[in-house]
C-alpha cells in the first residue's frame, strides 16, 4: 500500500475518530496498548487513514519517547491528521488537522476510562475480598497477558512474518528476553534497535 | 462469607497483609504536599519513563517519595490493571483521588499527560516528514522490532503474578493462548474476546474460589 491508497478524511471524520477511541476506552482492559489490533483494523484495514508502516512507526516513536505508552494514540491520530492535511493545500491545515485529531483521540481514549476508574476504584477497594471481584481479577490475568502478546505480534508482523524477516524477529526475541530476565533500561534496547536499523543491518 | 467482618475466613494472605498495611500508622510515609506537588511529581515521573512508565512509577512512589507502601502499590496496580483504560493513568487517578478527591485525580492525570504529549508530538511533527529517508526508515524498523519485544517481555514478566492461580499453569497457558490466537491470528474484535473468554473465565474462577472457601470452612468446622 502506498500514499495514493489512503482513504479520504474530512473534518467530519474527526467525530468518527473520537467515537472510535471513546468506545475503545472502556474495552482497553490491560492498558490502551491491548487495543492496538483493534485500532489497526479500524485505521489501516477498514478506513485506510494510515499506511502499515506509519502505524507501527507511530507506536515505535511513542514507545521510544518519554511518557505513558498511551501517547501512541496521540501520535497515531496526529498522523491521520497529517495524511489528510497532505491532501489539502491550505498551510494552516498542516497543523490544525493533526492537532485536532490528536486532541480528540487522546481525550476519547482517556475520558470514559478515567471517569469509570474514579468511581469503580473505591467500590473495588471496599469489596476486594468478595469472591466475584477476586474471580474477575484472577480470570483477567491470563487474558491480559494474551492481549499483550497479541499486541507484540501485531507490531512485529507489520514488517513481515518471522520466516520473511528472521533478523528483525531475532531482535524482537532478544529484546523480549532481556526485558523478561534482566533489569536493563528499556531505553538502551530502543537505542540499539535504532542504531542497528540506521546502519541498515535489519 | 460474612461481609463487614474485616477478616472473613478464606481471605487470601495478600488481602490480609494489605489490611495490616492499611491499619498501620500513617506517620511512616508521606503524601503529596499540594495539588501542584502532585501535578509536577507525575510530570517528572512521566518524563523519565522511556518505553513505559510502570517501572519508574513504582521506584518513585514507593522507594523515593514513599507515598505508598509496596503492599498498597501492588493493590492499586492490580485495580488499575483490571479496570479498562491506560494502567498508569488509572493509577494516577486512583492516587490523586485518594489525596485530594476528584481535583487530585485530574491534577495527577494531567501531570502524567501534558509534557510528554508535547514532547512526543513535537517528535512526530519533526520525524514524519523524514519518513521516506531510508536511514530513518531503518531506524524506525529497528525501534519497532525492539518495542514489540519490550511489550512481549513485559507480558512474560507478568506471568510471575499468576503463581498459585486456581486455573493452574495449564489452564493459564490455554487461556493466554486462546486470547493470543483470537486477537493476533483470527483478528476477533476485542469486545467478543472479552465477552467470550472473560465472562466464562470469571464465572469459573468465582466457582473455584467459592468451593475452596467452603472446603476451608468445613475443615475449620471439623477441628
Amino acid at each position: 500500500m502506498t500514499a495514493a491508497d489512503l482513504g479520504a478524511f474530512a473534518w467530519g471524520d474527526c467525530l468518527a475518530l473520537f467515537l472510535h477511541f471513546l468506545t475503545l476506552s472502556l474495552l482497553a482492559v490491560g492498558g490502551a496498548i491491548t487495543t492496538v489490533p483493534e485500532m489497526h483494523r479500524f485505521l489501516v484495514l477498514d478506513k485506510h487513514w494510515l499506511l502499515e508502516g506509519q502505524f507501527s512507526a507511530s507506536i515505535a516513536l511513542a514507545q521510544a519517547a518519554p511518557g505513558p505508552n498511551l501517547l501512541f494514540v496521540s501520535v497515531l491520530a496526529w498522523n491521520v491528521g497529517a495524511n489528510a492535511a497532505a491532501g489539502a493545500h491550505a498551510p494552516a491545515m498542516a497543523w490544525l488537522l493533526p492537532v485536532a485529531c490528536a486532541s480528540v483521540a487522546t481525550i476519547g481514549i482517556l475520558a470514559p476510562s478515567t471517569t469509570l476508574t474514579l468511581y469503580a476504584a473505591r467500590w473495588v477497594h471496599h469489596n476486594r475480598t468478595r469472591l466475584g471481584v477476586r474471580g474477575f481479577k484472577l480470570a483477567m490475568g491470563p487474558i491480559v497477558i494474551g492481549l499483550l502478546l497479541a499486541t507484540a505480534w501485531t507490531l512485529g508482523a507489520a514488517h513481515g512474518l518471522p520466516q520473511d524477516m528472521p533478523v528483525l524477529w531475532a531482535l524482537t526475541a532478544i529484546s523480549a528476553l532481556l526485558v523478561w530476565k534482566t533489569r536493563i533500561h528499556m531505553l538502551w534496547l530502543i537505542a540499539a534497535g535504532a542504531a542497528l536499523g540506521a546502519w541498515g543491518w535489519l | 462469607m460474612t461481609r463487614g467482618n474485616p477478616m472473613p475466613e478464606g481471605v487470601s494472605t495478600q488481602a490480609a497483609a494489605t489490611d495490616a498495611a492499611v491499619a498501620s500508622p500513617v506517620a511512616a510515609r508521606r503524601g503529596p504536599a499540594s495539588l501542584r506537588d502532585l501535578f509536577f511529581s507525575f510530570s517528572w515521573i512521566a518524563l523519565q519513563g522511556f518505553g513505559g512508565v510502570m517501572a519508574i512509577v513504582q521506584r518513585e512512589l514507593v522507594d523515593k517519595r514513599q507515598w505508598l507502601t509496596a503492599a498498597e502499590f501492588l493493590e492499586d496496580w492490580s485495580v488499575a490493571q483490571v479496570l479498562p483504560g491506560p494502567n498508569v493513568c488509572n493509577l494516577a487517578v486512583l492516587i490523586g483521588d485518594r489525596c485530594f478527591g476528584a481535583r487530585g485525580a485530574l491534577a495527577a492525570a494531567a501531570g502524567l499527560m501534558l509534557f510528554p504529549s508535547v514532547v512526543v508530538l513535537a517528535l512526530a511533527a519533526f520525524l514524519f516528514p523524514l519518513l521516506d529517508v531510508p536511514m530513518v526508515q531503518g531506524m524506525l524498523r529497528g525501534m519497532g522490532a525492539v518495542s514489540a519485544g519490550l511489550i512481549a517481555g513485559s507480558a512474560l514478566k507478568l506471568t510471575s503474578g499468576l503463581d498459585g492461580h486456581p486455573f493452574r499453569a495449564t489452564g493459564c497457558v490455554a487461556l493466554t493462548g486462546l486470547t493470543l490466537a483470537g486477537a493476533a491470528v483470527l483478528h476477533v474484535p476485542l469486545v467478543w474476546l472479552l465477552v467470550g473468554l472473560g465472562i466464562p473465565g470469571t464465572l469459573l474462577a468465582w466457582r473455584m474460589l467459592w468451593l475452596q472457601t467452603r472446603a476451608e470452612r468445613t475443615a475449620a468446622g471439623a477441628l
